[in-house]
C-alpha cells in the first residue's frame, strides 16, 4: 500500500449504493466504506464474504454442552453418587432430566460469550482502543467510501467519483 | 381413503364382543398368550399381574374398583381382570379413529390459527399464503364435525367420568362431576365447534370481500374478528385439551397440558403450510411466493419444535422430579409401555428439526424442508397416538390394520377437501392492503 487513498464523501445511503456499485464495477478498489448506519445490502454490494460467525457459535454451543455433561457426570455420578432426594445417581442417562437445565444454559452461555469475544477479536476492538475513524461526520450523517488510488489517474478517479454524486472528494497521500 | 375405510371397518369388526371371543383370541397371540398362562399360574402370581396392571391403568378405574371389591374371590376375579382387557380391546378401534380424526383436525385449526395471527400482527410477509391457509382451513368443518362425533358417541371408551357407577365409588371423581358431566361436556364441544367454523366461515368470506372491495372495510372487520378469535381459541383450547384428553385419565391432572397440546398442533400446522405451498410451488400454481416466504415457514417450524420440547419437557421434568404418584402413573404407562415411540418422538420432534433446520441455506431448499416437515409430521402424529392411545387401551395398543387404515381414511378425506378448498378461487389473493410488500418481501 503506497498510502495514497481517495475519500469520497456521500449525504445518502441510497446514493452511497448506487456510488459502491458504480465504483465495483469501474474496476476501483474500494478499500473501506465508513457509515454512521448499517446500510441494508452493503456488504452485497461491496462483494463482502458471508460472515462465519453463526458457525462458531454452533461449535461452541457443541462444547458448552460437551462441558456441563463432562462436568456433572464426573460430579454426581463418577465422583461421589450420593442418594439425594432418591434421585437415581447410577448412571447418567437416569437422573438426566435433573442435569437438563444446566445442559441448555450452560450452552447458550458458551455459545453466546464466546461468539462475542470471537466477533471483538475479528473485528479488532477492546477498551482503550483508538478510533479509526478519518472523519468525525461519518458517525452522524455522512458515508465515506475510501479508494485505492495508487495506480489510477487521480484525476480521472476524481471525476468519476464526481459523477456517482459525491459531495466532497480528498486526496490522503 | 377407501381402503382407509375398509381398514376401519374391518378394525370395528374384529373387536371381540365378550369375554370368550377375547380368550381366543388372546391365546392365538403369542405374547398375550403369555400374560395369559402368567395370570392363571396361581393366586399369587395373579395378583401380582393385576397390581401391576392397576399402576399402569390407574385411571380405568373401572377395573380396579371391582378388582378390589372383588380382590377374595379368584374366579370373580379372573371375569374382572378380563371384563377390563375386553374394555380395552372394544376401545381400540375407537382410539384409532379418533387419533386420526384429531391428526387431521387439529392441523386445520393450527392453520387457522396461525391465520388469525398473521391478520391480528399485520404480518407483511404472509399475505401471500392466505389463500393456501384457508384452503387448508377447509377441513375445519368437516373435520371438527367427526372428531365431535367421535368424543360424544365415545363415552366410556374414553371416559371413565361417564361410567355412573364408577363415579359412585370414587369420591375423587365425584369431587370433578360439577365440570365432568355429560351434558355440561356436550354443551363446551357444540361451543367449541362452532365457534371456531364461525371465525372460519367469516374470515373466508371477509378475505374474499376484500377482493372485490373498494375501501379496506372487509379487512378492518377481518382484522378485528382475528384479535377476538384469538381470545376466544386460548380459552376453548385450554378446555378442549381438558375435556377431551386430560378427563381421558380424570385422576391426573397438569397445568401446562393445553398449551402443550397446542404446540403440537401449531407445529403441524405450520409444516402442513410449508409442505401444500413447497407442493403449489412445484406445480407452478404460486409463482409470486419465493424461498424468503419459504424460510419464513421453515423458520416458524424450527421455533415451534424447539417450543414444543420446552412445553413436553417442563410438563415431563416437574412430574419426574417431584415422583408424586397421582401424577407420575401418567409417564409411567407411557415409558414402560410405549418407550420407543415416547422417546423416538422426542427425535422426531426436535433433536432432527434442529439439526436440520437451523442453518440459514438449508431453510431455502425445498427438499429439506420437505424431508424436516415429514419427520415432524410422524412425529407430532406419534405424539396425538401417545396422547390417547395409553390412555384408552393401555398395554393393549398395537399400529396394525386399523391404525392405518383411519390413517389413510383421514389422509385421503383431507387432501381431498383441502384440495377442493384450494381450488375454489385464484390463489393470489387480491386487494389485501400488504400483499405488494409480501410478494416483494426479501429476507
Amino acid at each position: 500500500m503506497s498510502g495514497k487513498v481517495i475519500h469520497a464523501l456521500y449525504t445518502d445511503d441510497d446514493l452511497l449504493m448506487q456510488a459502491v456499485k458504480q465504483t465495483r464495477k469501474a474496476n476501483y478498489h474500494i478499500n473501506d466504506v465508513f457509515t454512521p448506519f448499517p446500510v441494508h445490502g452493503l456488504d452485497k454490494a461491496l462483494g463482502l464474504a458471508p460472515t462465519r460467525l453463526a458457525i462458531c457459535a454452533f461449535l461452541y454451543g457443541i462444547t458448552g454442552l460437551t462441558v456441563a455433561t463432562l462436568m456433572m457426570n464426573f460430579i454426581m455420578i463418577e465422583d461421589w453418587p450420593q442418594d439425594i432426594g432418591g434421585k437415581p445417581s447410577f448412571s447418567y442417562i437416569q437422573n438426566m432430566p435433573a442435569f437438563v437445565p444446566i445442559m441448555f444454559e450452560l450452552t447458550v452461555f458458551f455459545a453466546a460469550h464466546l461468539m462475542v469475544i470471537t466477533f471483538y477479536m475479528r473485528s479488532k476492538i477492546w477498551p482503550f482502543k483508538v478510533a479509526e475513524n478519518p472523519d468525525v461526520r461519518t458517525t452522524d450523517d455522512h458515508f465515506l467510501v475510501e479508494i485505492d488510488a495508487a495506480n489510477h489517474d487521480v484525476d480521472s478517479l476524481t471525476k468519476f467519483l464526481y459523477d456517482t454524486g459525491a459531495s466532497e472528494i480528498k486526496l490522503i497521500e | 381413503m377407501i381402503v382407509g375405510a375398509l381398514g376401519l371397518v374391518y378394525g370395528f369388526l374384529t373387536t371381540p364382543s365378550n369375554v370368550e371371543e377375547l380368550k381366543e383370541m388372546m391365546a392365538s397371540e403369542e405374547h398375550h398368550g403369555d400374560s395369559e398362562t402368567h395370570a392363571m399360574n396361581s393366586e399369587e402370581d395373579h395378583h401380582e399381574a393385576i397390581s401391576e396392571h392397576e399402576v399402569v391403568n390407574e385411571e380405568h378405574g373401572a377395573a380396579a374398583v371391582s378388582h378390589e371389591a372383588n380382590a377374595h374371590e379368584s374366579a370373580s376375579h379372573d371375569d374382572a381382570h378380563y371384563e377390563h382387557v375386553l374394555h380395552q380391546y372394544q376401545t381400540k378401534p375407537w382410539s384409532a379413529t379418533f387419533v386420526n380424526a384429531f391428526f387431521f383436525f387439529m392441523i386445520a385449526l393450527g392453520a387457522l390459527v396461525f391465520y388469525a395471527i398473521q391478520y391480528a400482527a399485520s404480518a407483511g410477509w404472509s399475505p401471500v399464503l392466505f389463500r393456501v391457509i384457508e384452503g387448508i382451513t377447509a377441513y375445519l368443518l368437516p373435520g371438527s364435525i367427526i372428531v365431535f362425533l367421535i368424543v360424544v358417541f365415545a363415552g366410556t371408551h374414553f371416559y371413565p367420568w361417564q361410567n355412573e357407577e364408577l363415579v359412585a365409588h370414587d369420591p375423587i371423581l365425584q369431587a370433578k362431576s360439577g365440570y365432568l358431566n355429560f351434558p355440561f361436556f356436550l354443551i363446551r364441544g357444540i361451543i367449541y365447534i362452532i365457534g371456531w367454523n364461525l371465525y372460519r366461515h367469516f374470515s373466508r368470506k371477509n378475505s374474499l370481500a376484500q377482493e372485490t372491495a373498494l375501501d379496506l372495510a372487509p379487512y378492518k372487520r377481518n382484522f378485528k374478528l382475528a384479535v377476538f378469535f384469538l381470545m376466544f381459541f386460548i380459552v376453548t383450547e385450554s378446555t378442549m385439551a381438558w375435556d377431551w384428553f386430560m378427563s381421558m385419565t380424570p385422576h391426573w391432572y397438569s397445568t401446562l397440558f393445553a398449551w402443550y397440546i397446542f404446540a403440537t398442533m401449531f407445529v403441524s400446522a405450520i409444516t402442513v403450510i410449508a409442505l401444500v405451498t413447497i407442493m403449489l410451488k412445484k406445480l407452478n400454481l404460486v409463482p409470486f411466493i419465493n424461498d424468503s416466504h419459504l424460510h419464513d415457514l421453515a423458520k416458524f417450524m424450527f421455533a415451534f419444535s424447539v417450543f414444543w420440547t420446552y412445553l413436553w419437557f417442563s410438563q415431563f421434568m416437574l412430574i419426574w422430579y417431584a415422583n408424586i404418584p397421582e401424577e407420575v402413573t401418567y409417564f409411567i404407562i407411557r415409558i414402560q409401555e410405549y418407550n420407543l415411540l415416547f422417546f423416538g418422538m422426542l427425535v422426531l420432534n426436535f433433536v432432527f428439526p434442529i439439526l436440520i433446520l437451523i442453518n440459514s441455506d438449508y431453510k431455502r431448499i425445498p427438499w429439506f424442508v420437505i424431508m424436516a416437515g415429514v419427520l415432524l409430521l410422524a412425529g407430532h402424529y406419534i405424539d396425538v397416538f401417545l396422547l390417547v392411545m395409553p390412555s384408552t387401551v393401555g398395554p393393549y395398543w398395537f399400529f396394525g390394520i386399523t391404525e392405518i387404515g383411519g390413517l389413510l381414511f383421514f389422509l385421503g378425506l383431507f387432501i381431498l377437501v383441502v384440495g377442493a378448498g384450494l381450488g375454489k378461487v385464484a390463489l393470489r389473493p387480491k386487494g389485501n392492503p400488504f400483499i405488494v410488500e409480501s410478494e416483494n418481501y426479501h429476507y
